[in-house]
C-alpha cells in the first residue's frame, strides 16, 4: 500500500471526535480519523484530552450505597413477594 | 410458589449488581439524597413487579435504567416544583482543552492535565454534573457516566437518537464550562488563562 495522506483534515476530524469517543463511527471512518490522529500531533492532544476528562468524569461519579437503602430495597421486595404469593393484586 | 421464589434469586442475581450505579445516577438526577433513595427504591419494586416481562438475555441494565429514567421523569422531576433553565449556553468544541491543555508541567513527568484532573474533587464534578439542566444532564449521565450508546439512550429516554446527539454534545461542553469555572474559583487556572 503506498503512503496515502489522511482523507481528512483538522477541522473534519474534531467535528467527529466525540462520535468517535463514543464508538459510534462506521469502520471507515474510524480508519480515517485514526490515520489523522497518527500524523496529526495537535489534534491527537485533544483527543487525548477529551478521552483522560472523559475517564475523569466516570471515575469520579461513584457514590456509597447506604446500608439503609440496601435493606430498604430488600424489604420493600420481601413485602412485595409476600402480597404476590397472598395473591393480593399490585 | 416454588417459582416464585425462583424469581426472586434470579431477580437479585441479576439487578443488585446495578444498585451502586443506579444509585449514583439517582443522586445526579435528583440532587438530593433522601430522593435518590426512594427513587431507587421505587426502582427496583417496579422492576421487581415487571420482571415477568424482562426478556432473559437481553441487556438488563438498560432495562433497569429504563425504570430509574421513567420514574424520576414522572415523579421527581424538578419541573414540577419550580421552572428551571432549559438551555445552555452554547461555547465552542474542546472547550476546556483550549483553556488549560497547554498549560506548563509543573511535575516531572506528568501533564498539566492531569495535575488539573487530580485537583477536581469528586463533589466539583458531581456539582459540574448536577448543574446541568435536566435534559442535558441525563443525556451526559447516561452517556459519558454509565457509558451507554446513543442507541441505548433513545430507547431509555424515548426521545429521536439526534437529539440525543444534540443534548450530548451540548451537554458536555456545558459541563466543560461548569468545571473551568470551578478550576477558575480555586486558582487552578488564572481568568485571563481562561478567556474571561
Amino acid at each position: 500500500m503506498g503512503s496515502e495522506e489522511s482523507e481528512l483534515d483538522c477541522n473534519e476530524t474534531i467535528e467527529r471526535l466525540y462520535h468517535y469517543l463514543d464508538g459510534e463511527l462506521t469502520d471507515e471512518r474510524r480508519s480515517e480519523i485514526r490515520e489523522h490522529l497518527d500524523e496529526c500531533a495537535p489534534c491527537l492532544g485533544a483527543f487525548d484530552f477529551e478521552s483522560d476528562l472523559r475517564r475523569v468524569i466516570a471515575n469520579r461519579c461513584k457514590d456509597h450505597v447506604p446500608e439503609s437503602l440496601r435493606q430498604r430495597v430488600h424489604d420493600a421486595i420481601t413485602e412485595e413477594e409476600r402480597r404476590q404469593a397472598s395473591g393480593q393484586s399490585n | 410458589m416454588v417459582q416464585r421464589m425462583a424469581d426472586r434469586g434470579r431477580f437479585t442475581e441479576l439487578t443488585m449488581p446495578h444498585m451502586q450505579a443506579l444509585y449514583t445516577a439517582a443522586l445526579r438526577m435528583t440532587r438530593n439524597p433522601a430522593d435518590a433513595e426512594d427513587l431507587v427504591q421505587e426502582t427496583f419494586l417496579k422492576a421487581y413487579r415487571a420482571f415477568d416481562r424482562y426478556e432473559d438475555g437481553t441487556n438488563i441494565r438498560a432495562w433497569l435504567y429504563k425504570i430509574l429514567t421513567n420514574t424520576f421523569i414522572n415523579s421527581y422531576r424538578a419541573a414540577k416544583r419550580r421552572p428551571e433553565k432549559a438551555d445552555v449556553e452554547d461555547v465552542e468544541d474542546l472547550y476546556l482543552y483550549h483553556r488549560i491543555g497547554d498549560l506548563q508541567a509543573s511535575g516531572a513527568g506528568r501533564s498539566a492535565e492531569d495535575e488539573v484532573f487530580d485537583h477536581f474533587t469528586d463533589d466539583e464534578v458531581k456539582n459540574a454534573i448536577e448543574s446541568l439542566p435536566e435534559a442535558f444532564r441525563i443525556a451526559v449521565l447516561l452517556a459519558d457516566v454509565e457509558g451507554f450508546s446513543y442507541k441505548e439512550i433513545a430507547e431509555i429516554t424515548e426521545v429521536p437518537i439526534g437529539t440525543v446527539m444534540s443534548r450530548i454534545h451540548r451537554g458536555r461542553k456545558a459541563l466543560q464550562k461548569a468545571l473551568l469555572d470551578f478550576a477558575v474559583a480555586r486558582g487552578l487556572v488564572g481568568s485571563t488563562e481562561a478567556g474571561h
